[in-house]
């Protein structure tokens, strides 16, 4: 049984007839960290309002927990956590009153399942008599997390977790999904940063509401052509400019200080890049072979 | 029932933390019912008169200080001319001008008839239309005054006249007080209970709080309950401080039964929750749900037989006002405060609002989806 399952999953928005997400399938396997990673307006929040029951589908069919999320809605809001992208708890609320909240509603008590936020509430707990209204954005997201955790959870979706928070926090987060992941929670992920994807077990691109590549992170760098490389000189817009007119350049983009640029399959060296660009009259030009990045993968998968 | 006593306490919480919303509740109703029924004031008073005598006489100024003894005149001027006077109705100095003619004593007593001239600023209609009437009356009373003295004086029988006693009965010294104050108390309640009904269900909208609720097994029946009943109790706790307000400041002791009177509240509370819920369902933003819910209470206020008597508007207003739940909470507050109706009186009303609160409720329910 697969901890989430869609099957061509659809949804289409208003009298336009916008497509938000184009027949998705996918699925996640217990005690997975599945990532969907994606721009803004990919299609991740619609995918996560169908599964989460808040959002009835257009087209396709898909299960939790092996519950179908349309007959079975009931049963399956009991057995998932939701963290939707946006604080969503009630802010004049304090952060014990919040987790004592959700707690009651879900039949349980924080007693109960402390054992499941115990590493993300002793963070919590000097603030718990504050206002979930007044605390950090980094403190938002855990009160969050505690909040979609505490009735333990079979699956767990989180969209958007680290949208807006600082890099130490975000670091921290994924740690915790972790340990959580090792608990045996399944969890769906959502993310615009690349970086983050690295992490999951399993990765979805999507863009335009279609899914671009399914796989574990390693594999999908893995099919990346190996013939990628760093490129840096002065004037980087016009050095770009001549690299993508050069003949055995299958494209080149920036990227941080570098270019980075895609040889065509035949071409295994720069040293032909060099030559052509050198008789353009760059000079003091750096190249380096490098490893792809899924950034890497996403932007040719793009193309 | 454990899950609506977690609402319920969720939602108590909220609201005594929102120190403003509170303020509302309490300094709300207390403030508008010290204000409102003395500014909302249908007897005229203070209307600026300007008199032209053109006759100087004794009878003339008898009947000028008949009419500035009333209490409702003030007499602003005493232009010469008529068309000075004009000038201060244009300049909004005079409301009326009374021109007495030239020979008015000599003619009174001579022909036994004379013709004064009133003119108007009907600017302001009410004013105008009352100050008017006022004024005429004034003078025919001074008629009469001058016809009695005469017919004893040549010992002629007077002629026959109709004299009619009125005698104002449920409110016999005609206090506008007892009339607006149990109307105004029906509209705050209405406000509170309407309004916050529907804020606290946007407002839930608009942060998103509502999509957390939505995952939870929270069913759709406990997650409305949970916000109508605290504004149920609330709507109950201003009327009790309107009643204690109209006690201790106007002196207003109902004369029927103050039970019956909370019995009608009780059932019409949950008409104008429901309509509060309902518009909460059309509406996605607070700013929204407050100019929806602005429009129908002006509407409610002024269609509900509160300023301006039903029975006096055009037949289309009439059906309207029909279909307004404030107009029977005010017709019953008056019956109960004023005339002591019991509950047989009422009863037709109590089974209007049972049905507009079954009706909304409904409407609002249907229209309230937990999916979309």
């Amino acid at each position: 049984m697969f901890a989430v399952e869609a099957k061509e999953l659809s949804k289409v928005y208003g009298k336009e007839k916008t497509i938000a997400v184009d027949a998705v399938s996918f699925s996640v396997k217990q005690g997975e960290l599945f990532g969907l990673i994606g721009p803004d307006g990919a299609g991740k929040s619609s995918i996560f309002r169908m599964l989460t029951t808040l959002l009835l589908p257009d087209g396709g069919e898909a299960s939790v927990a092996g519950l179908d999320i349309i007959k079975d809605y009931k049963e399956i809001r009991k057995r998932l956590g939701y963290m939707p992208g946006k604080f969503s708890l009630y802010a004049d609320l304090t952060v014990e009153e919040n987790l004592n909240f959700f707690a009651t509603v879900f039949g349980t008590t924080i007693e109960e399942n402390y054992h499941l936020i115990k590493d993300i509430y002793v963070q919590l707990e000097p603030f718990k008599n504050r206002r979930a209204g007044k605390l950090s954005g980094g403190m938002k997201q855990k009160l969050a997390l505690c909040c979609a955790l505490i009735h333990k959870p079979e699956v767990l979706f989180l969209d958007e977790p680290t949208t807006g928070v600082d890099p130490v926090s975000r670091k921290e987060f994924w740690e915790m999904l972790k340990r959580l992941k090792l608990q045996g929670i399944s969890i769906l992920v959502s993310t615009p940063y690349m970086d983050e994807a690295a992490l999951c077990d399993k990765i979805a691109l999507i863009q335009g509401g279609k899914i671009l590549s399914i796989d574990t992170p390693s594999a999908i760098v893995e099919a990346f052509p190996s013939n990628l490389f760093a490129l840096k000189g002065p004037s980087m817009y016009t050095l770009l400019q001549a690299t993508n007119n050069c003949p055995m350049v299958e494209h080149a983009y920036a990227f941080g200080e570098y270019a980075h640029v895609i040889l065509r399959e035949k071409e295994q060296s720069p040293d032909a890049l060099l030559a052509y660009l050198v008789e353009k009259d760059f000079t003091a030009l750096e190249i380096k072979r490098i490893v792809p990045s899924i950034e890497d993968c996403f932007i040719r998968l793009l193309r | 029932m454990r899950t609506i006593r977690l609402l319920l306490e969720k939602e108590f919480r909220q609201i005594f933390r929102n120190k403003s919303i509170l303020a509302l509740i309490l300094v709300m109703p207390t403030m508008q019912l010290i204000i409102l029924p003395l500014a909302a004031n249908y007897e005229v008073k203070n209307i600026n008169l300007a008199v032209v005598d053109n006759d100087h006489s004794t009878s003339s100024a008898q009947m000028v200080n008949k009419i500035v003894a009333s209490g409702y005149f003030k007499l602003c001027a005493s232009p010469a001319t008529f068309e000075q006077g004009m000038e201060l109705i244009e300049l909004d100095k005079a409301d009326l001008i009374l021109e007495i003619p030239a020979g008015f004593e000599r003619n009174i007593t001579r022909e036994g008839s004379e013709k004064v001239f009133l003119a108007v600023n009907a600017i302001n209609g009410v004013k105008a239309g009352l100050g008017g009437t006022y004024l005429s009356t004034i003078i025919k009373n001074y008629n009469q005054d001058i016809l009695l003295k005469w017919a004893q004086a040549s010992k002629i029988p007077a002629a026959p006249q109709i004299n009619i006693t009125a005698s104002n009965w449920f409110n016999p010294s005609l206090n506008y007080n007892f009339f607006m104050v149990p109307g105004i108390l029906a509209i705050l309640v209405t406000m509170v209970g309407g309004f916050l009904t529907a804020l606290n269900i946007v407002k839930e909208k608009e942060l998103g709080t509502i999509e957390q609720i939505n995952v939870t097994p929270i069913k759709k029946v406990h997650f409305i309950l949970g916000k109508l009943i605290p504004f149920w109790i609330l709507g109950n706790i201003v009327f009790t401080i309107g009643l204690l307000v109209s006690y201790f400041i106007y002196g207003i002791v109902p004369v029927g039964n103050l039970a019956l009177m909370y019995a009608f509240v009780i059932a019409y509370l949950p008409a104008v929750l429901g309509f509060g819920l309902l518009v909460s369902t059309f509406c996605e933003t607070q700013q929204q749900a407050m100019f929806i819910m602005f429009f129908f209470m002006m509407i409610f206020m002024l269609m509900g037989g509160l300023f301006t008597p039903i029975e006096s508007m055009p037949k289309w207003a009439q059906m309207v006002a029909q279909f307004n739940p404030v107009t029977y909470l005010i017709k019953v507050m008056r019956m109960i405060v004023l005339k002591g109706s019991g509950f047989r009186d009422v009863l037709p009303h109590f089974f209007t609002i049972i049905l507009f609160g079954v009706v909304l409720n409904i409407l609002a329910i249907l229209n309230y989806r937990k999916t979309s």
